[in-house]
C-alpha cells in the first residue's frame, strides 16, 4: 500500500507502477460524460476548479443538502471510464492532469497521454459506494449543479485514504491490456 | 358532510375491513379507485421495498461473494477488491444508504390478480420512486434523452419501468431489480449466425456469443458478475425474457438439462479466462449464469445478454389485502 498525498507531482506519480495499490489523500474534482463533452467542445472551468496537477475522479455521487448549506456525501463509487476515452487523453494534455481515478480502465489514447505528460489511471473499486463516500472528508464546493444536474456536476473532493489500484502507469503499462491479452488466448483455447 | 365509504374490491380479492372517513369523496368515486387507505399504504410499502433493495444485498449474492473470496489467492488484487466489496455492503445495510450509488434503472415485476388495478398501482409506485429519491434511497437517476435535463425527480417517460404479470390468484407480489448503468453498457445482442464467432444456430454457437460477451466485458461490468440470457424471441423480448432471469435465486438449477449444462459450463468456462473481479486478474469472473429460450420466427436467430453487476440488487415483497408488506421474497 502506497500513500499518495497531494501535492499529485509528476516525480511521485512516475514512480507509481502497474499494479501498485495506493491510498489517496487531497483534493480530487468529480467530472464524468457531461463535463468531458463540455470541455471537449471548447467550453471553460470555472475559477476554483483547479486540474492543473490534479485529479479527475469519474463519479456521479449521491450528495444530500444539509440545513446550513453545506453537502453530504451518501455515495460516491466509480462510474465507468471508457465513456470518457474520447476526451481524456486532450484533457490530460491540455489541463496537466496527474491522476484519473475511475472503474473498468481506458484505451490506447489515454495510455499514450499518460506516459507522455505522467499521469497514471487509479481503479477503484466500483460499486463500493459506502466505503468511498467514508472517504470523502468533506465536500468543498459543487459547479454547474444546475445545468448538469448532480450526478453529472463538478463536485469538490477532500479525500482521505481512498484506496485504488494503479492500471495504467506513466510509463505505458496497462492492466487492462494484459489481462484483456491473457483472457482472449484463454478463450481461444475453451472453444 | 363526511361521506364514510367502504372500498370493495373485484373478488376474489378481499379488502382489510378498516373503515376509515374518506372527506369530500363521493361514493362513485371511493368505488371506482384502489381506496386512499390502499394506496398510501402501497407507497409506504414500495418505499421500504425500495430502500432495502438499494441498501441491502440478497443472501444468496452475498454468499457467492463470500465463496468467491475464499476462492481468490491471499493478498491479491482480486481479494483485496472482494474485501472492500464485502465492507461496503456491511456499511450500506449498517447506514441503510445504497450499496452503490448508481441505483440504476428501476425495473418493477408485479404479480397481480385477474380485475387490479395496475394503473393506480404505477401511480402509487411512482410517488414510491419520488420519496426514495428525496430520502437518498434512490440517486437522481432519470435524464431527458433528447434535453440531457435531470429534473431530479427520478421519474420520466419510461421511468419506472412496469413489467405486470396477471394470474389467478389473490395474491399481489412485487419484485424490484435496481440495475446500474455500468453493467447495463455492457449487455449484448449477437445474431446467428456470427461468422467471427464462428457461431452457428446451435447451443455451440450460442454458448461462443455469451462467451464473447464475457470477454469483451472484461471489468467494466464491475465484476464478478452474473448473466441473464435469452436464447431467441426478437430484439426487444429477447432482451426483456434475458433480465427476467435475474428474479432467479444464484443457486437454483434450471429444469431444462439441456440449458441447466450450458449455464454450468458457461460459469466454469468464464472463470478460467482469469478475468477477475473489476478485471484485475482473478479466480471469479461470474458469479451466476442464468438462461431461458423463446420462440422465434425462422429468419431470426438472437442470443440477448445482459450483465449484472456484483452489486446485484434484487428483492422482493407479497402484499396482503391492506398492501402491507407480508413476506420478503429473497
Amino acid at each position: 500500500m502506497t500513500k499518495l498525498a497531494f501535492p499529485f507531482t509528476e516525480e511521485k506519480i512516475r514512480s507509481l507502477k502497474m499494479g501498485d495499490e495506493v491510498l489517496i489523500s487531497g483534493v480530487v474534482f468529480t467530472g464524468r460524460d457531461a463535463v468531458h463533452k463540455y470541455l471537449h467542445e471548447g467550453g471553460k472551468l470555472p475559477p476554483g476548479v483547479i486540474l492543473r496537477d490534479g485529479i479527475i475522479y469519474h463519479c456521479g455521487p449521491v450528495m444530500m443538502p444539509q440545513p446550513d448549506g453545506s453537502w453530504k456525501c451518501t455515495a460516491a463509487g466509480p462510474t465507468t471510464s471508457i465513456r470518457e476515452e474520447p476526451y481524456q487523453g486532450q484533457i490530460i494534455r491540455d489541463y496537466g492532469v496527474r491522476g484519473v481515478i475511475g472503474k473498468g480502465g481506458m484505451g490506447d489514447r489515454t495510455l499514450a497521454a499518460c506516459k507522455e505528460n505522467g499521469c497514471v489511471y487509479l481503479h477503484a473499486v466500483g460499486g463500493a459506494a459506502q466505503v468511498l463516500a467514508e472517504c470523502v472528508k468533506r465536500v468543498r464546493n459543487v459547479y454547474f449543479a444546475a445545468e448538469f444536474g448532480a450526478p453529472e456536476a463538478i463536485w469538490e473532493l477532500e479525500i482521505e485514504d481512498f484506496p485504488a489500484v494503479v492500471t495504467i502507469d506513466a510509463h505505458g503499462n496497462s492492466l487492462h491490456r494484459e489481462i484483456f491479452a491473457r483472457s482472449e488466448a484463454a478463450l481461444s483455447e475453451l472453444l | 358532510m363526511e361521506i364514510w365509504a367502504r372500498v370493495t374490491l373485484a373478488p376474489p380479492y378481499k379488502l382489510n375491513t378498516n373503515i376509515e372517513p374518506l372527506n369530500r369523496l363521493t361514493a362513485a368515486q371511493a368505488g371506482l379507485s384502489l381506496g386512499k387507505i390502499y394506496m398510501s399504504q402501497l407507497q409506504a410499502s414500495l418505499v421500504e421495498l425500495i430502500r432495502r433493495t438499494s441498501a441491502e444485498i440478497p443472501n444468496d449474492v452475498h454468499q457467492a461473494i463470500l465463496t468467491s473470496l475464499e476462492n481468490e489467492k491471499k493478498g491479491s488484487l482480486a481479494a483485496n477488491a472482494i474485501k472492500i466489496i464485502d465492507q461496503n455492503i456491511a456499511l450500506a445495510k449498517q447506514k441503510s444508504q445504497p450499496i452503490c450509488q448508481d441505483t440504476g434503472s428501476i425495473l418493477f415485476y408485479v404479480d397481480v390478480p385477474v380485475g387490479y388495478d395496475q394503473i393506480a398501482f404505477s401511480e402509487a409506485a411512482r410517488e414510491a420512486v419520488m420519496e426514495a429519491t428525496k430520502k437518498g434511497f434512490l440517486r437522481q437517476n432519470s435524464v431527458d434523452s433528447l434535453t440531457g435535463k435531470n429534473d431530479g425527480t427520478n421519474v420520466g417517460p419510461g421511468a419506472p419501468a412496469f413489467h405486470f404479470h396477471q394470474q389467478r390468484s389473490p395474491k399481489v407480489s412485487v419484485k424490484l431489480v435496481l440495475k446500474g448503468g455500468g453493467c447495463e453498457n455492457v449487455g449484448a445482442q449477437y445474431s446467428l449466425p456470427n461468422e467471427k464467432l464462428h457461431a452457428s444456430r446451435d447451443l455451440d454457437g450460442c454458448r461462443r456469443a455469451i462467451l464473447d460477451a464475457v470477454l469483451q466485458a472484461q471489468g467494466k461490468g464491475c465484476g464478478p458478475g452474473i448473466l441473464g440470457v435469452c436464447i431467441g424471441g426478437d430484439r426487444a423480448t429477447g432482451y426483456e425474457l434475458s433480465k427476467t432471469q435475474f428474479l432467479r435465486r444464484l443457486e437454483d438449477r434450471n429444469a431444462n438439462p439441456e440449458l441447466d449444462a450450458l449455464e454450468q459450463d458457461i460459469l466454469k468456462t468464464s472463470n478460467e479466462l482469469g478475468i477477475g473481479p473489476m478485471g484485475f486478474g482473478g479466480k471469479t469472473t461470474l458469479l451466476g449464469v442464468k438462461i431461458c429460450a423463446a420462440n422465434r420466427v425462422p429468419a431470426s436467430f438472437f442470443v440477448s445478454v445482459s450483465y449484472m453487476c456484483w452489486a446485484y440488487r434484487r428483492q422482493g415483497v407479497t402484499l396482503d389485502a391492506g398492501a402491507n408488506i407480508e413476506g420478503w421474497l429473497y
